[in-house]
């Protein structure tokens, strides 16, 4: 994966907004849904997906691929969204999120939408299937095995024992082929983390697992691919990129509220929140320049 | 007539662990198809999956006591097109670890092959807490799943030979104790064939049953025999798919059936049954079974004759259905 150049940077910041505004329009449209995680983490996974990825989106089972789990599956809106951007499917097909017989569920399912490495929602089982993955990668290819498999996990998430299980299993399989992203966005349904089940001090948590530990802003696109650039480049063991964002990031009203954890916005807060949006069209240049 | 052990109804039959069979099996399956793993959640040799272990190193992991991460590292497994086995005592697993089972091994649909071993009563003296009386019940209710549960070591070696070539998330249910042997190699075995292992003349009475169970009805249907009862006895190792057929067969050519098996009598065997014939045959039914109680400690006999799964506790059922 190469550097980020200015040019680059600027197209994923603009596409970021693109898929912002995809998000916010499909959960107006679904009339149910959550806003905080899948806007907190779109500048991340516009990254990967129109940066760090290696796959192909015209061929999605394509043996040589990363592997992608969503572990906190309720943020999919912006899997979506992001996917439909990089060309999976139709973006037309973001207005039939949470719909009857549509093949975008409330939470993942990869029946309905193969291209989906897994199906989950109910939280702490993705890490599990991405230390399965990554064993099997190892197995097959070898120590120099050239694919990544990456997981997705929310901070309230960890809160779940499963999710230590895997990191221990992890951590004894030295999984280097593995790397998990937890979005640090400090809230949970109930409340913030650190008021519902204190997670910190996180990243001695993680260390003391057998992980290597990074810690970056999740809105800042050059933080996003350096991180996972040094976390390919550790060969000793699994590692981790605990990513500070904010919820709802984009839209002020949104913006560090645990509120819109779980819900979406409605009509007229839909329309206040595209017209809101901050650096929309590029026109205002990132806040980490 | 089905190929059944000579010494069956002898006082010497030969015995063996329904497990060993298993071990067994996977071995063999191993040697078959290089994408069979295994991961067991540290009861490896009892288990049985410490001659996997040992002829495939690289293929088995080691999972620590981690029933629930152990099943969704299977899922991710599967997903890298391999055919993971995951064994533990079947208390812990399908027990503890049904949420993972249920979305990342049969919401996912992959080929993931639980193991619980030590299932049902006569895992004796460890006590209630790990006497697995309800894994048919919880595993059968789920989408995508096969169910089986042999009745012997060599139908479970032959199972799971089966298991291992099928696309299908898959439970199969050990028993830890020594049972009768009472299949032979060339009995046949078919992932959702039931098979008749007993008949008398114009039979009153069906007698459907499954695991280490299957050989207390055998008998019972023996010594009804001799006292002038004529009965059927059907070997269901597979409870879901369920052999539909066979069942409604039986049912209207004996217009009476008894289930035996060594489980809560609520969702296992004799309610599949029973969910069949309601629709399709409607029949007097009698369960032979675990009654809405936990078990406790006490020799395997001790607690099959304690909560009613006897020989004499099946020929009493058969009669009062006559």
């Amino acid at each position: 994966m190469t550097h980020l150049h200015d040019e680059k940077t600027k197209f994923l910041e603009e596409k970021a907004i693109e898929i912002r505004k995809s998000i916010i329009e499909a959960l107006v449209e679904a009339k149910s849904g959550h806003t905080a995680g899948p806007l907190g983490m779109t500048d991340i996974f516009t990254a990967f997906y129109f940066h760090i990825l290696k796959q192909d989106p015209k061929n999605p089972t394509w043996e040589d691929r990363d592997r992608v789990v969503l572990s906190n599956g309720h943020i999919c809106p912006v899997l979506y969204a992001t996917m439909a951007h990089a060309g999976y499917f139709p973006v037309e097909e973001l207005k039939t999120l949470r719909k009857f017989g549509s093949r975008l569920q409330g939470h993942p399912h990869r029946e309905y939408l193969p291209m989906l490495e897994t199906s989950s929602g109910p939280l702490g089982q993705g890490l599990s299937q991405a230390v399965g993955m990554a064993l099997v990668d190892r197995l097959d290819r070898g120590q120099n095995t050239n694919r990544t498999v990456y997981c997705f996990l929310g901070d309230g998430e960890l809160n779940e024992g499963q999710v230590w299980e895997a990191a221990m299993l992890a951590g004894k399989e030295k999984l280097h082929n593995l790397v998990a992203i937890v979005d640090r966005n400090n809230i949970q349904i109930d409340g913030y983390t650190e008021n519902v089940m204190p997670l910190e001090p996180l990243a001695l948590k993680w260390a003391s697992f057998g992980w290597h530990v990074l810690e970056i802003d999740g809105h800042n696109m050059a933080a996003i691919v350096d991180a996972v650039d040094a976390a390919r480049a550790i060969f000793e063991k699994p590692s981790v990129i605990i990513a500070h964002t904010t919820p709802g990031k984009g839209v002020e009203m949104f913006e560090n509220d645990y509120k819109w954890h779980g819900n979406p916005p409605n009509k007229e807060q839909g329309e206040n929140a595209l017209a809101e949006l901050r650096t929309l069209g590029g026109q205002i240049d990132s806040e980490h320049q | 007539m089905t190929p059944l052990n000579p010494k069956l109804f002898d006082t010497d039959v030969e015995q063996a662990p329904i497990r060993a069979g298993f071990g067994e099996g996977l071995v063999l399956a191993g040697r078959a198809d290089d994408r069979v793993v295994a991961m067991c959640c540290d009861l490896t040799e009892s288990t049985k999956m410490d001659a996997f272990a040992k002829e495939f190193p690289k293929r088995f992991f080691e999972m620590g006591i981690m029933e629930q991460s152990s099943i969704s590292v299977a899922s991710g497994m599967a997903a890298m097109g391999k055919v993971p086995f995951v064994s533990s005592y079947a208390m812990f697993s399908p027990g503890r670890s049904w949420e993972q089972i249920r979305t990342t091994v049969c919401y996912n649909d992959r080929p993931v092959k639980i193991v619980g071993s030590h299932a049902g009563i006569s895992v004796g003296p460890d006590g209630g807490t790990h006497q697995a009386i309800e894994d048919i019940a919880i595993t059968r209710v789920l989408p995508n799943m096969t169910v089986i549960a042999p009745c012997d070591s060599i139908e479970a070696r032959k199972a799971t030979l089966a298991m291992a070539k099928t696309n299908s998330p898959t439970y199969i249910r050990l028993a830890r104790e020594k049972t009768p042997i009472v299949t032979t190699e060339e009995t046949p075995f078919e992932i959702g064939k039931a098979q008749e292992f007993f008949r008398t003349e114009s039979p009153k009475v069906g007698i459907i049953a499954c695991g280490g169970l299957v050989y207390n009805a055998l008998v019972a249907a023996k010594e009804l025999q001799a006292e002038g009862v004529n009965t059927v006895v059907l070997n269901i190792a597979t409870i879901k798919p369920l052999d539909r057929d066979a069942v409604i067969a039986l049912a209207k050519e004996c217009n009476a059936i008894v289930s035996v098996e060594e489980h809560q009598v609520a969702g296992g065997l004799g309610s599949a049954i029973a969910e069949v014939l309601a629709v399709e045959h409607p029949t007097k039914m009698a369960f032979i079974g675990v009654h809405d109680k936990f078990g406790q400690s006490g020799t395997p006999t001790e607690l099959i004759e304690h909560y009613g799964m006897g020989i004499s506790h099946i020929k009493e059922a058969v009669k009062k259905l006559l």
